[in-house]
């Protein structure tokens, strides 16, 4: 068999982090509450830094309902983003090299979101994962968990329903 | 999000006055993230509370129209729902948000402050039943609405 050599593994890792990048910080509402994604293969991780600023009971102090919503839309969304992303990336039809801010694949847009808040957010680090359900021409449903100290113990879960971008015109 | 200490500020006399909206607009505006926020509270009372935020930059989700991201909109909700919850005449001594559902309707105009409307519809023992509205500067169609289930803390002791 005539297989092509593969690719070098740093040039592939290179074109993935560029891509995760155009996607995430050409948003500045996830620069604004400071939410940074890892990525091992195509599976991300939202990871949210504790900060003074997204405290909503500073008695307790608990993390604002708000900011646990919001982390926890941003990191399904994103997702979802990536996983287009991703399929165009591997497949050559798009170039990381050549998206920034203003040049991104157009991210899905929120038409419901529903958190479940099971505990209280700690004033520390969180983190979240989001699992897409389902993803069809139109419409997307992704499932998000966020956590703390314990994957186990989560402090939040949602379930949102999402529009997919319609295609553009010309690539 | 979570409340707690904000009795007082509601249910010491019978109307809402002057003084009481300056103590619970002060209590909002002193929470860090309403405050990064740049919330500002412009009418609360007997289960009922409504709360605006400018436009800013810095929470635009969609670099390419400027329109805000709809966590943010999101926070602006919870906690409008929660200050609807806290006014309400059975004085919970706190509160907690068990869900909310937020529909997204439709893009907020970029420039425009977005102002939410929460009414405490309902309330038992244990839960608080809320719903709310999000506008931007235009009249009619809502941005977004939420309806969502609060708990209710009674106050320590209180046979009531």
């Amino acid at each position: 068999m005539n297989r092509p050599k593969p690719e070098p593994v740093q040039q592939v890792k290179q074109r993935r982090d560029a891509a995760l990048r155009a996607l995430v910080s050409g948003v500045p509402y996830i620069q604004f509450l400071g939410i940074q994604f890892e990525r091992r293969g195509d599976e991300l991780t939202g990871l949210l830094p504790f900060d003074e600023k997204l405290i909503g009971n500073p008695l307790l102090p608990a993390l604002h309902g708000g900011v646990t919503a919001a982390f926890l839309e941003v990191t399904a969304i994103i997702e979802l983003g990536w996983s287009f992303l991703w399929e165009d990336m591997e497949a050559r039809r798009i170039d990381p090299a050549s998206l920034d801010p203003l040049h991104l694949p157009r991210l899905p847009k929120t038409i419901d979101f529903t958190v479940d808040y099971l505990r209280s957010g700690l004033p520390r680090d969180a983190y979240a994962r989001a699992r897409v359900n389902r993803s069809g021409r139109r419409y997307a449903s992704v499932h998000v968990e966020a956590w703390q100290d314990n994957r186990s113990r989560l402090f939040a879960q949602a379930t949102g329903h999402f529009l997919m971008p319609e295609p553009e015109a010309n690539g | 999000m979570i409340w707690k200490a904000l009795r007082g500020a509601f249910h010491k006399g019978k109307a809402m006055d002057e003084s009481k909206l300056e103590f619970a607009r002060q209590f909002i505006e002193a929470v860090p993230h309403a405050h990064a926020l740049g919330m500002h509270l412009a009418a609360i009372g007997d289960g009922g509370a409504t709360i605006s935020m400018p436009y800013d930059l810095r929470l635009v989700g969609d670099p390419r129209t400027g329109v805000i991201h709809g966590g943010a909109v999101s926070a602006l909700l919870d906690t409008c729902c929660g200050a609807a919850v806290m006014s309400h005449p059975d004085a919970p001594a706190g509160t907690a948000t068990i869900d909310l559902r937020i529909e997204y309707m439709r893009a907020a105009r970029p420039g425009q402050s977005i102002t939410a409307r929460a009414e405490c519809h309902h309330i038992t023992r244990n839960v608080a039943f809320v719903r709310a509205t999000a506008h931007d500067e235009e009249e009619g169609l809502p941005v977004a609405v939420a309806v969502g289930t609060f708990t209710v803390e009674r106050p320590k002791g209180g046979a009531k």
